[in-house]
């Protein structure tokens, strides 16, 4: 869903009211609720986790608590190996899952766009996926994979691999496994943005094209690109950070093992405050996660060149 | 969103297109991929779509033990168990409480706070603008502890306030960017002559802007509602009575067990699935629309 802000603009220049149209305490009336709901519960959570970061802060273990420095920020970097390994995995499956969301989101909102006999019903269908939560996918791909009654029992049963194969609990395949339960849900997000922004091409940039004797491929590579690459550069990048924060479907699909394969950095996170109640310390790796994040973000936006060609 | 080449390429087309519009045949050709194209990689995506709903139907629907790919004969006993035994209709009952909920509050919050961005110039604007671009960056996930020492302050642990608030928390920065989207492209001008007419400020809105809204409200609301069903987190942490719990949390449960019953996990899917499914075939044709209508044109 963050994707929807993807394609938001900046404000329009703000209008000039004269004084009598605009009671001056309104607009501050209008943002009370949702400010202050966002000073309570994003503002000040956000504050009290770096505070957190820099104390011992176990409520199992209340002798250690207090003032701690970076004590924290160094164990992480220099003493736990878990930490490397978690953030690996999260840019491993950051970078591969939104790479192909991207591919085949764009591939199947380009022939949805299409007009053909079918097309609405054939729209919903492969949008369907969108709405099906992580738990959802989870307990689907559960019942896919499982080693007993899964898909790979019937596959066995026509020739192709063996019985009793469990890819989730397979160190070598259970990545995969994993990411293509998460593509299933993923690609429609794409194809849905980049559908909508498909609609506002104008159609006389393609008749002029075909007249003046342009193939598709070039077609698609200065007209149709150009104009979804604001589009693509957000929404990939709301949909990287999406990725990365998100916890419910490894949680649930794999736990993050087998034996720790697939363990993210929030999901990592999640289990050092939650299970070990160490809260200082999972504060100070959400730190450095919130720094990664914000800094890739920055990079990535530079880097792209977003923007760019658009007034 | 124009790009500087469709600009400039636009007049062009006034030239070189004839002036009598060709015969219909050729003019759409640009628009005719052969039907191949179109039909094949489509029915492979379907395959890969479909076959996994198609699997959790026959595991809900086929006996127990059963290994047979047709679910027949039919049975509803894992539908009876896990709405009963199971207590997924408590579960969707609060479920449907913190979805409605969530989306009357969000949907509220974000109409003012998205009217003051569209129609205002004020101090704390492009400070108020920024804090909800920031916030697109902060993961719910990350902030549980904070967030359930906040709770266990106010005494709501273990009440589905505490799940609304938090869920209509992490919905609204979008919701508001979006509606304010939508209300831009309302002319004020409209507003001003029902001022002129005799109306104030609010009643204008309500009977001249909100019914325009329509697409966007929906999209939002939708989204609020489909986000908050389907969220897990936060339910999973601040609810800890066994009758509070909602359906993502059920089916966590279902699925942590130590031997997981397949029939009851897919029934309990498919009763989690009826509501997104419904909503999101009745807003499909708005999801297009209200995004090109709202945020794309900005």
């Amino acid at each position: 869903m963050a994707q929807a802000a993807a394609v938001a603009k900046p404000p329009a220049p703000p209008r000039r009211r004269r004084a009598s149209a605009t009671p001056r305490r309104l607009p501050y009336l209008l943002i009370a609720p949702a400010a202050l709901l966002m000073l309570g519960f994003i503002a000040y959570p956000v504050i009290s986790v770096f505070y957190y970061s820099l104390q011992n802060y176990n409520p199992t273990k209340p002798w250690r608590n207090g003032y701690a420095g970076f004590d924290n920020f160094v164990h992480a970097f220099t003493e736990d190996p878990v930490f490397w390994d978690t953030l690996t995995f999260s840019a491993k499956w950051v970078f591969v899952e939104v790479g192909l969301q991207l591919m085949f989101g764009l591939a199947l909102a380009l022939i949805v766009n299409q007009t053909f006999v079918g097309r609405s019903l054939g729209r919903a269908l492969v949008f369907s996926p969108w709405a099906v939560s992580g738990v959802l996918t989870s307990a689907i791909w559960v019942l896919l994979y499982n080693s007993q009654t899964g898909i790979t029992r019937y596959l066995a049963d026509v020739g192709i691999g063996s019985y009793g194969t469990s890819w989730l609990s397979d160190t070598s395949t259970v990545f995969s496994a994993a990411i293509v339960a998460d593509l299933w849900r993923g690609v429609p997000f794409f194809a849905i943005l980049i559908l909508a922004d498909l609609q506002s091409v104008s159609k006389d940039l393609y008749e002029a094209a075909e007249v003046d004797g342009a193939s598709k491929i070039k077609q698609f590579w200065h007209i149709t690109l150009p104009h979804l690459k604001d589009a693509i550069i957000l929404s990939t990048l709301l949909r990287a950070v999406w990725e990365f924060n998100n916890v419910d479907l490894l949680y649930t699909l794999t736990g993050g093992g087998p034996a720790g394969e697939t363990t993210t950095l929030p999901l990592y996170i999640a289990n050092t405050s939650v299970d070990a109640h160490n809260f200082g310390y999972a504060s100070a790796l959400t730190t450095v996660a919130f720094v990664i994040l914000l800094f890739c973000s920055m990079v990535y936006l530079r880097l792209s060149k977003f923007g760019g060609g658009d007034k | 969103m124009i790009t500087k080449e469709a600009t400039a390429v636009a007049p062009a087309v006034q030239r070189t297109v004839p002036e009598p519009p060709r015969p219909t045949g050729k003019r759409r050709a640009w628009d005719e991929a052969p039907r191949w194209q179109i039909y094949l990689p489509l029915s492979i995506y379907l395959v890969f779509t479909l076959i996994p709903f198609y699997w959790i139907l026959l595991f809900a629907l086929r006996p127990a033990g059963s290994t047979s790919l047709v679910p027949w004969p039919v049975t509803f006993d894992h539908f009876e168990k896990v709405w009963t035994d199971r207590s997924f209709g408590v579960y969707f009952e609060n479920s449907l409480y913190v979805g409605v909920a969530t989306l009357v509050m969000t949907t509220l919050v974000a109409l003012a706070g998205g009217y003051a961005l569209a129609r205002f110039d004020f101090k704390v604007k492009q400070g108020f603008m920024l804090a909800l671009l920031c916030s697109q960056f902060v993961p719910g996930a990350l902030l549980l502890v904070p967030l359930f020492e906040i709770f266990a302050e106010l005494q709501m642990i273990n009440s589905l306030v505490s799940v609304i608030i938090a869920e209509t928390v992490f919905q609204l920065p979008l919701s508001i960017i979006l509606i304010s989207n939508f209300i831009k492209n309302v002319p004020y001008s409209l507003e001003e002559a029902a001022w002129v007419d005799g109306c104030n400020r609010f009643t204008a809105f309500r009977i001249v802007v909100l019914p325009l809204l329509r697409p966007g409200l929906i999209a939002v609301g939708s989204f609020a509602f489909v986000h908050s069903w389907n969220h897990f987190l936060f339910a999973l942490m601040f609810l800890n009575n066994q009758d509070k719990q909602t359906i993502p949390v059920g089916l966590n449960t279902l699925m942590s067990a130590d031997s997981v019953d397949l029939g009851a996990l897919a029934a309990g899917g498919i009763i989690a699935a009826v509501p997104v499914v419904l909503v999101f075939a009745f807003i499909q044709k708005w999801l297009i629309t209200g995004f090109s209508a709202g945020a794309v044109k900005g």
